[in-house]
């Protein structure tokens, strides 16, 4: 679906004229005009509906990430007895991750590093093609303030309901409506912060626990602290989350560059705005498409004008856009006004606009005799995306993404690690044998018991002994391995003095499953004392 | 200041500061912001009432919750060892010889021996049990008094030659150069050293086995294979704890060196002990 670009109506029979379009109070936030003392109250934002193509996205995004973030625990996947099924867990106690099919012990950790750095590139592409699309669609606070407002509205009204209400002195009906909002966004403060634990632990069981007062404190603590946080930055905070708090809007600045696309009032065919056409014709003046009707204001729910030009409040949500396509569509003029472009797309408009700067816009210019726009006008390009910078984040992304696919496809789930005894290094036995001290780790990394076999590679005439195995010496044993558990051995092994003839003899711990033939294998030393080397010892 | 400039360019008024022509523009922080600047001065206030903070001249205000480090650590430490008390417990009602049997009993009792082995037994036995001259080494399977888990668990709990304690473990070898002639001293070295097959030079081993047969069977046994109820060394392997060679062995005959190990129950309680016990006898030469 392209939503960049609006379908442009019919030509012939405009609906409405100019003079015909509603006209808004409003004052953007950032203004110039007002005086501004050092520090400043928050002015209130009432934003109004959108309806449109990127309102009707955005609902779709809103319902597929709450969606993801609401329901993910409780999606069930079955691993066996011995293991949750629980298709999302972050099991700290026992220190496993689980995700669908796969399963991550903490020495793998670097999935999940690998998969931030991904997200870090990801961010960057998305950044660099489509602007900031991340804070108008995706972010979290974005996704869950445009809840808020879904309640808001819902409660006290539409922009203007809300004004009124705002103003009114305090009454039954104002109490009521602000009562029971608040009370709203409590609820989905607490089903957000609940949501949020239910992905460290069994869901349904802890859901159980809450309800029965049977949950760890640190769950009700943590609900608390999400609670408070959703309600504040939802419902209180809103756009001072992003323009004060957020770090994230400085630095995509600093990932777009001129052929990025974010939304843009073209002025090169807006100005100069007039209320009335008609009027400014007779007049013999120039009038620009913009009808300074302020629907692009009063939509937006960080309170700006987008029509100032690009900056730093603005998320490009682009809900100005549908609010001026809607308007433009009533007067039957082309779509676009405000629209997603590039800044070099917007320059060489303007360029053609002003003459190469040569005089003030004026967008006649920009259009034949026939009302078209003219060859020159430079529009929306999907190839655009397509440039060295975003191809080099995506080659970046696409190589972490497959170096990660083939770590986990070729990933052991049966390792052996050794540490050889350092003090002392080695014991001379009542037999004049030599023994080294071992511990060995097992880890069998299914969740499934499994027997390994624990054997020995090389070393002539070595056996092992193992603590708590009721077994006699040998050169193999097999350990009973829990699931999803490692095993660790003491391991002794003993060399006889005759078959030693180096002070370092190197051989393998060998780690098998002989079910499956999976294995591992760990190189390891034998030390012995140096004079060992002389054969001629009695 | 009183004029209100406003910067053209921008079109934002400037706070009135100049420097080098400079102005500053005046772009307001949110309201809140100062707010949270106020409260976090306030959280300043109270953490100093509640907790120590201000330096007088010879301590510290102690806030009146009183909170220390140490006190904190203490408190970590009761948890820790309610913790344990399982085990502990369980340890104190059993034979060492069932706790060695009891693979999660014994994992604790290992780690928590080897951490009282550290504090308690390095300066003679050393870091890694390894021992040294005159003290055993305590991973070889080599055992003066026996190597089963309650062998080790009575050595450690009454000591060697301790007089302090009457069930300690007493052998004492007499002083064979007062007793045989240094060149029948010399003989029963040789005839030792030769058993071990360590190189023989200055005595025969032959003449030497005469005497062994009539001085030393009786403790050290017919084969020289030692005796453990008597704490007699087995004189025909590979480990000394009084050095190897035929000097060493003449030295120990002629006026042995006696080692004495304190009876550790009194200091260290039959707890502590037995997981002592379970430790060393994981280390490898374990009967």
């Amino acid at each position: 679906m392209n939503i960049y670009t609006a379908d442009q109506p019919k030509k012939e029979a405009p609906g409405a004229t100019a003079e015909d379009v509603v006209r808004h109070d409003a004052e953007p936030v950032n203004s110039a005009k007002i005086r501004k003392p050092l520090y400043e109250a928050r002015k209130k934002i009432f934003p109004k509906r959108a309806e449109g193509r990127f309102r009707q996205f955005k609902w779709i995004v809103m319902l597929i990430t709450l969606g993801i973030y609401y329901l993910g625990p409780w999606i069930r996947w079955d691993r066996g007895p011995f293991a949750p099924d629980q298709a999302i867990l972050i099991d700290l106690a026992h220190r496993r991750f689980y995700f669908f099919f796969i399963e991550i012990w903490p020495q793998e950790f670097f999935f999940v590093a690998g998969l931030l750095v991904m997200a870090g590139f990801g961010l960057f592409l998305i950044t660099s093609a489509v602007g900031r699309a991340w804070c108008g669609y995706t972010c979290p606070q974005t996704v869950w303030v445009d809840l808020f407002l879904v309640v808001e509205r819902f409660i006290e009204g539409d922009r203007n309901a809300r004004m009124k209400l705002d103003k009114a002195p305090w009454s039954f009906e104002k109490i009521w409506k602000r009562v029971s909002k608040h009370a709203v966004w409590l609820l989905i403060g607490v089903s957000t912060g609940g949501a949020w634990i239910f992905y460290f632990a069994d869901a349904p069981q802890l859901l159980l626990d809450l309800w029965t007062f049977q949950a760890p404190a640190v769950a009700y603590l943590t609900i608390g602290v999400l609670t408070a946080t959703t309600y504040v930055f939802g419902g209180l905070m809103r756009e001072q989350v992003c323009t004060y708090m957020c770090p994230w809007p400085r630095i995509q600045g600093a990932m777009l560059d001129e052929s990025s696309l974010t939304v843009t009032y073209n002025d090169w065919r807006g100005e100069p705005r007039t209320h009335g056409t008609k009027k400014a014709a007779a007049e013999g003046k120039v009038a620009g498409d913009c009808v300074d009707c302020n629907a692009c204001v009063v939509v937006c729910p960080m309170g700006i004008d987008i029509r100032d030009g690009q900056q730093l409040e603005c998320i490009t949500c682009a809900l100005c856009i549908d609010a001026c396509d809607g308007v433009m569509e009533k007067l039957g003029r082309d779509k676009g006004l405000i629209s997603y472009a590039t800044l070099a797309d917007y320059n060489a408009n303007m360029a053609l606009a002003t003459g190469n700067g040569a005089h003030a816009i004026n967008p006649n210019i920009v259009r034949d005799a026939d009302g078209h726009f003219h060859d020159k006008v430079k529009h929306f390009n999907w190839k655009i995306i397509f440039r060295a910078r975003t191809l080099l984040y995506m080659g970046v992304w696409a190589a972490v993404g497959v170096g990660l696919l083939v770590a986990l496809l070729s990933r052991d789930r049966l390792e052996v690690n050794v540490l050889h005894d350092r003090n002392p290094q080695f014991v001379l036995e009542s037999d004049g044998s030599i023994r080294n001290g071992f511990t060995v780790r097992i880890l069998n990394m299914i969740p499934e018991p499994r027997v390994i076999s624990l054997s020995l590679e090389g070393l002539e005439g070595a056996t092992m002994k193992i603590n708590g195995m009721d077994q006699p010496d040998s050169r193999s044993f097999d350990i009973p391995a829990d699931p999803d558990k490692a095993v660790t051995l003491k391991v002794y092994v003993t060399v006889p003095r005759d078959q030693l003839h180096d002070d370092e003899q190197h051989f393998h711990f060998l780690a098998e499953d002989k079910s499956s033939n999976e294995h591992d294998v760990y190189k390891a030393v034998f030390n012995a004392p140096a004079d060992v080397k002389n054969k001629d010892h009695h | 200041m009183a004029d209100k400039h406003v910067d053209e360019l921008s079109g934002v008024e400037t706070t009135g500061h100049v420097w080098d022509g400079i102005r500053e523009l005046n772009n307001p922080l949110p309201r809140w912001w100062v707010w949270t600047f106020y409260a976090c001065i306030i959280w300043a206030f109270g953490y100093t009432i509640f907790y120590p903070a201000w330096p007088l001249l010879t301590e510290n205000t102690k806030g009146i919750w009183n909170v220390t480090n140490r006190s904190v650590l203490k408190d970590e430490l009761a948890v820790a060892s309610g913790a344990q008390k399982v085990f502990v417990d369980k340890i104190a009602a059993m034979p060492v010889a069932e706790i060695v049997k009891d693979k999660s009993l014994s994992e604790f009792a290992t780690a928590a021996g080897a951490a009282a082995f550290k504090v308690n037994c390095t300066p003679c036995h050393g870091s890694g049990a390894q021992g040294g001259v005159g003290y055993p080494n305590l991973n070889d399977n080599d055992w003066l008094w026996g190597g089963s888990a309650e062998q080790i668990y009575t050595t450690i709990a009454h000591g060697i030659r301790d007089t302090g304690d009457p069930d300690t473990r007493v052998s004492e070898m007499p002083a064979f150069g007062e007793m045989l002639k240094p060149e029948e001293i010399q003989n029963v070295a040789a005839y030792v050293a030769d058993l071990s097959k360590q190189p023989v030079t200055s005595g025969d081993p032959a003449a030497g086995k005469e005497v062994f047969a009539t001085n030393c069977v009786a403790c050290h046994g017919d084969q020289a294979q030692g005796n453990r109820d008597l704490g007699a060394p087995n004189l025909s392997d590979a480990i000394w704890l009084k050095g190897s060679g035929e000097a060493a062995i003449i030295a120990q005959v002629t006026k042995p060196k006696h080692g004495v190990m304190p009876a550790w129950t009194v200091r260290l309680g039959d707890t502590t002990v037995k997981e002592l016990a379970v430790f060393v006898h994981s280390l490898g030469g374990g009967e």
